[in-house]
């Protein structure tokens, strides 16, 4: 199940060139990029993995492709995603983000049916991903 | 020349006809003209440096029509070396070199990230690292200019951190040439050691770059240009006094070329108000900008050669 979240995750996955072309395009206006990574993409996971610090005062957008090189090779089984912040006053959020890596096999979700009191039922999102052993889901990437 | 090249040249510039390429309208276009032209009317003398930019960017462009005829495989090695004493111009052309290279192609954004050891080598382990990688990123796209190299290199304390820090940037000066140039700077034998002791540094960098010491005359030259960017002028009087303060100046311990005059200028320039506030009458723009012997000869060095000739120790 290919995972839609983000911008252009419609759109078949972006070329390391595209990607540079959307890094340049934020960071002419000024926003920093930050690098996240996850293999439990669950909708209410808001908060990934940061992948170092936000990169602030950056001029050229091959800084955060060395950077997200250097990501997909220590998680490249999971997802990774850059996130554009915007320090604008009165903004100070994520201006921007998007899907960059997927795992080769994306585990997709399952909906769980619960029986509740009075013939209840409770519905529950749960992702494939979260289901494996501890031990497969941590691993170091070889 | 296959068809998809032939479109691209075609594309690229009106400077390439029927398999010839223009130098000079290469030239032209790329605009590198006028930084060399304002190089030479701002920096007095430096011949050798100027010289050795008008190589570089010669060979940029050469090499830049040979990309438009596929002849050229790899970008070429740009890193470089500036050495010379304090006060020599090294920053200053550090600048204009980001500028000449942008206009040249050879890197995207054309910024300069000035940075020293501080900046690159951490305080404890495993801070040394991150450190330098996050300058090497802010450096992409331009130019990093790393003042006083040598420091870097701790000789004295094997377990400094700095050696790290050159690793990681001989790293990435050979794995993203085409992403950033490295300018080392400093004064000239303590480059000499740092180099003997990184041979791997001494390779990666292509070009040394020497910057001589000023003449007396091309001081007095640049004090009157600084004096001009800050309007102000010397008199027939400040004129001879400042030629005597450079040929004093340029004894003492400490002389640090273009530096130095503009410490003198400055100093003058509060002599200067010091001077104009005491004057009874309403002063005009010319006194305004007028700095005349008095507010030269004030100075230390004058006043110490003066002890001296009076026989007094002190």
């Amino acid at each position: 199940m290919r995972l839609t979240q983000g911008a252009f995750s419609f759109l078949p996955d972006l070329t390391d060139e595209e990607i540079r072309l959307q890094v340049d395009y934020g960071l002419e206006r000024g926003w920093a990029w930050a690098i996240e990574y996850t293999d439990d993409p669950h909708p209410r996971n808001t908060y990934w993995e940061m992948w170092g610090t936000p990169m602030f005062d950056l001029r050229d957008g091959a800084g955060v492709l060395h950077a997200l090189n250097e990501c997909r090779k220590a998680c490249g089984r999971g997802y990774i995603r850059l996130c554009a912040f915007d320090s604008t006053r009165g903004v100070e959020s994520i201006r921007m983000a998007f899907i960059v890596n997927r795992p080769d096999e994306e585990p997709g979700f399952g909906l769980d049916r619960q029986e509740g009191e009075g013939r209840n039922m409770r519905y529950r999102l749960h992702g494939y991903a979260a289901d494996r052993s501890p031990e497969e889901r941590y691993r170091a990437d070889p | 020349m296959s068809a998809d090249q032939t479109i691209l040249a075609a594309r690229e510039s009106s400077a390439l006809t029927e398999g010839t390429i223009d130098l000079q309208a290469l030239l032209r276009e790329s605009d590198v003209q006028s930084v060399l032209d304002q190089l030479d009317r701002e920096l007095i003398g430096l011949a050798p440096v100027k010289r050795r930019l008008r190589e570089i960017a010669a060979f940029l462009l050469v090499s830049r029509a040979r990309k438009q005829f596929g002849l050229e495989v790899s970008p070429p090695s740009l890193h470089m070396c500036f050495s010379g004493n304090p006060g020599t111009g090294k920053t200053t052309v550090a600048t204009r070199m980001a500028d000449i290279l942008h206009r040249l192609g050879y890197v995207r954004k054309g910024h300069l990230v000035s940075v020293t050891r501080d900046d690159l080598v951490g305080q404890y382990i495993g801070h040394t690292a991150p450190k330098t990688k996050e300058i090497l990123k802010r450096a992409m796209g331009g130019v990093l200019f790393i003042d006083e190299a040598y420091y870097l290199y701790r000789p004295e304390n094997e377990r400094d951190y700095g050696q790290e820090a050159i690793e990681i940037l001989l790293q990435a000066m050979e794995n993203h040439r085409d992403d950033f140039v490295v300018i080392l700077a400093g004064y000239k034998d303590r480059m000499e050691t740092f180099f003997r002791a990184n041979a791997g540094m001494a390779s990666r960098i292509a070009h040394h770059i020497e910057f001589p010491d000023y003449s007396e005359d091309e001081l007095m030259q640049i004090a009157q240009l600084m004096l001009a960017q800050m309007n102000y002028r010397l008199d027939a009087s400040g004129e001879q006094a400042m030629r005597e303060y450079i040929e004093r100046r340029v004894r003492r311990p400490n002389f640090a070329n273009a530096r130095s005059i503009r410490n003198a200028l400055d100093r003058a320039r509060l002599r200067q108000a010091n001077r104009l506030f005491a004057l009874p009458q309403a002063v005009d723009q010319v006194a305004l900008s007028t700095l005349s012997a008095a507010d030269l000869h004030a100075s230390r060095v004058f006043q110490e050669l003066d002890a001296v000739s009076h026989g007094e120790t002190t």
